[in-house]
């Protein structure tokens, strides 16, 4: 099909106008917002102890998330492509539940599970965990909502690697375990890397399933959203959410970043 | 030496090897012949391994392999689609298995460069595997295989991801290294012409049985039935008669082919045939034919014999085999 020039043009204002409106504009606004005020007066908002409480928590949940993502992501993901069993599909809809469900439903149900008069409430009540309005909580609530990326970043490319090379080193002597470490893992590098990358963008941006199962005190156990959160509608410091907003985008920016370096480097090698 | 015992291996219904046994002597070039589904690759992935049997037993030089592991088995593997180590170097693809075998790593060094100038790709050794060509995949696959000295080497289709030209080549090259490296070679193909000129020893197989063992021309000049007939080699089918196109032999005058039938006698008789095309390929000329029948067959005649002919496309001309494969195995005695 032939489009005119007028038609073409006016399609991509549009289609630009549109991008600019929705996320251009509100992000301009609170970096103008965040700096307009001075470079020092933005970093004297986010050295407050609480803001570096903030950050540093949140870096510690991307911290233990990312690891036992990748463990759980790629064991699941050989599953699910390997595996010859029976529940395949029930699997594989569990996997993408974290996706359909409300972020809000997954920290109401974290309490009923984890609190103190839910199933496991034993944990806090007699051996002294508390898991809701803990770290723990914190962290499961962010690895129930970040668990699909890597194991859907994993799973089509061992789909695409099939079984030969897997194969070819088993014929030339390498057992299991060295078959995996220095085939598998090195075939499956951009599609873990990427999966971990999501992973760490969205436990930083993680809000709904958190501000539940945090207590959400200044300083102690708020990441990075609930002071952004916190700020704008406690404190009123419309600022400080400006400045802790900018911070966060800034992580998101570095990963994505980060990612698009590694594309460049996956697409060269 | 390889020996395979009442092999089965059932994939649900599908029977892909059907009470399989077959020898394979030391030093031998042996090609597993069918068409797919024949069971020819699962029967060289049971022998390396790669798929469990059934039933039945493997012994490969005297040990019996039937449970053991692919990398307890001695075995060098070659796939059709090269299963290279994308990630890793030429150079690190071939000392594969030597590392897993922790040898020295002069030794390593040696051994690889050795073996890339063996396979032609000496000076390859940093490249990737994406930076080569299928061929040049290949034979670095195969310098992986022998790397590790196996005691058979097992090549599944290794030339079906090829063009003809190159596949050719590495052909007579596979050939050539066999004779050098004497290394027990079994090789899986569907192509009857790469068994015919590769092999020393051809099993065929059809429907997860083994239908005739033995060598090229053995197998070509007096195939067990009409399947292995059919399969290695062109034919044509005259009067219900299976025959080489080359062994029909055209005549323009009827009563000169019925006395000449008289003298060779084959069941075939004399047929009355149309031309319908005639096609020159370099010396040979083939010639398609329709019987009265209305069955149609090609004929293949020397340029020289077609030159005499002068056969026109509409003209009628009366075929006769000049002998079928029966005739091999007439007693002498007889045939006089």
């Amino acid at each position: 099909m032939r489009t005119s020039t007028a038609a073409r043009l006016s399609l991509r204002t549009v289609a630009l106008g549109y991008l600019v409106l929705l996320i251009g504009v509100p992000i301009v606004l609170i970096l103008w917002r965040t700096f307009g005020e001075g470079v020092g007066t933005f970093l004297e908002s986010i050295r407050t102890p609480a803001a570096i409480s903030a950050l540093n928590l949140s870096l510690l949940i991307v911290a233990i998330t990312v690891p036992l993502n990748v463990v759980f992501g790629v064991g699941t993901a050989l599953a699910l492509v390997r595996g010859r069993f029976r529940g395949r599909g029930l699997i594989q809809a569990v996997v993408d539940l974290p996706f359909a469900v409300s972020p809000i439903v997954v920290g109401v149900s974290l309490i009923l599970l984890w609190g103190s008069s839910g199933w496991f409430g034993g944990i806090e009540n007699n051996l002294g965990v508390r898991v809701i309005f803990g770290l723990p909580g914190m962290v499961i609530a962010t690895i129930f909502v970040t668990l699909p990326f890597v194991v859907r970043e994993v799973e089509p490319v061992l789909h695409e690697i099939g079984t030969e090379q897997e194969q070819a080193a088993s014929t030339l002597g390498a057992s299991s375990a060295q078959t995996f470490w220095r085939i598998t893992l090195p075939a499956i590098r951009w599609g873990l890397t990427y999966g971990v990358v999501l992973t760490i963008a969205r436990a930083l941006g993680e809000f709904g399933a958190v501000i539940m199962v945090s207590s959400g005190f200044p300083g102690v156990s708020q990441t990075l959203t609930l002071l952004v959160h916190s700020r704008y509608i406690d404190d009123h410091n419309t600022y400080g959410a400006y400045a802790a907003a900018t911070l966060l985008m800034g992580l998101a920016v570095l990963t994505l970043l980060l990612m698009t370096l590694l594309d460049r480097k996956r697409s060269t090698t | 030496m390889i020996t395979v015992t009442g092999a089965r291996k059932n994939y649900g219904d599908f029977a892909a090897l059907d009470d399989v046994t077959l020898d394979i002597p030391a030093g031998t070039l042996t090609a597993l012949l069918g068409p797919s589904g024949s069971g020819k690759s699962t029967l060289l992935r049971s022998i390396a391994g790669l798929e469990r049997l059934d039933a039945g037993s493997i012994v490969i030089g005297g040990r019996d392999v039937t449970g053991v592991a692919p990398q307890k088995r001695g075995i060098g593997f070659v796939f059709q689609h090269y299963a290279a180590f994308k990630h890793m170097t030429v150079r690190d693809n071939v000392a594969f298995g030597l590392s897993i075998r922790k040898r020295p790593k002069a030794e390593i060094a040696k051994k690889v460069d050795d073996l890339l100038e063996i396979v032609g790709l000496d000076g390859f050794q940093h490249r990737y595997p994406a930076q080569l060509s299928g061929g040049q995949r290949q034979r670095m696959a195969l310098a992986r295989a022998l790397a590790v000295d196996p005691e058979v080497l097992l090549l599944d289709e290794p030339f079906g991801a090829l063009d003809a030209k190159v596949r050719a080549d590495l052909r007579q090259w596979l050939r050539r290294l066999h004779d050098e490296v004497h290394v027990t070679t079994v090789l899986v193909t569907h192509d009857q012409e790469e068994a015919l000129d590769v092999a020393d020893r051809i099993a065929v197989l059809n429907k997860g049985r083994i239908e005739q063992v033995g060598d090229p021309v053995s197998l070509y000049d007096r195939p067990a039935n009409d399947f292995v007939m059919s399969f290695l080699g062109s034919v044509a089918r005259l009067g219900g008669q299976l025959v080489r196109p080359h062994d029909i032999a055209l005549e323009r005058n009827r009563d000169r082919a019925v006395a000449a039938d008289a003298l060779t006698g084959t069941a075939g008789g004399v047929v009355e045939s149309v031309v319908e095309r005639v096609v020159r390929l370099g010396f040979e000329v083939r010639i398609d034919l329709r019987a009265d029948s209305g069955q149609r067959f090609a004929a293949q005649v020397t340029r020289g014999q077609a030159d005499v002919l002068g056969l026109q496309v509409g003209e009628t001309v009366y075929a006769r085999a000049t002998h079928g494969p029966d005739a091999y195995e007439l007693d002498p005695a007889l045939a006089i």
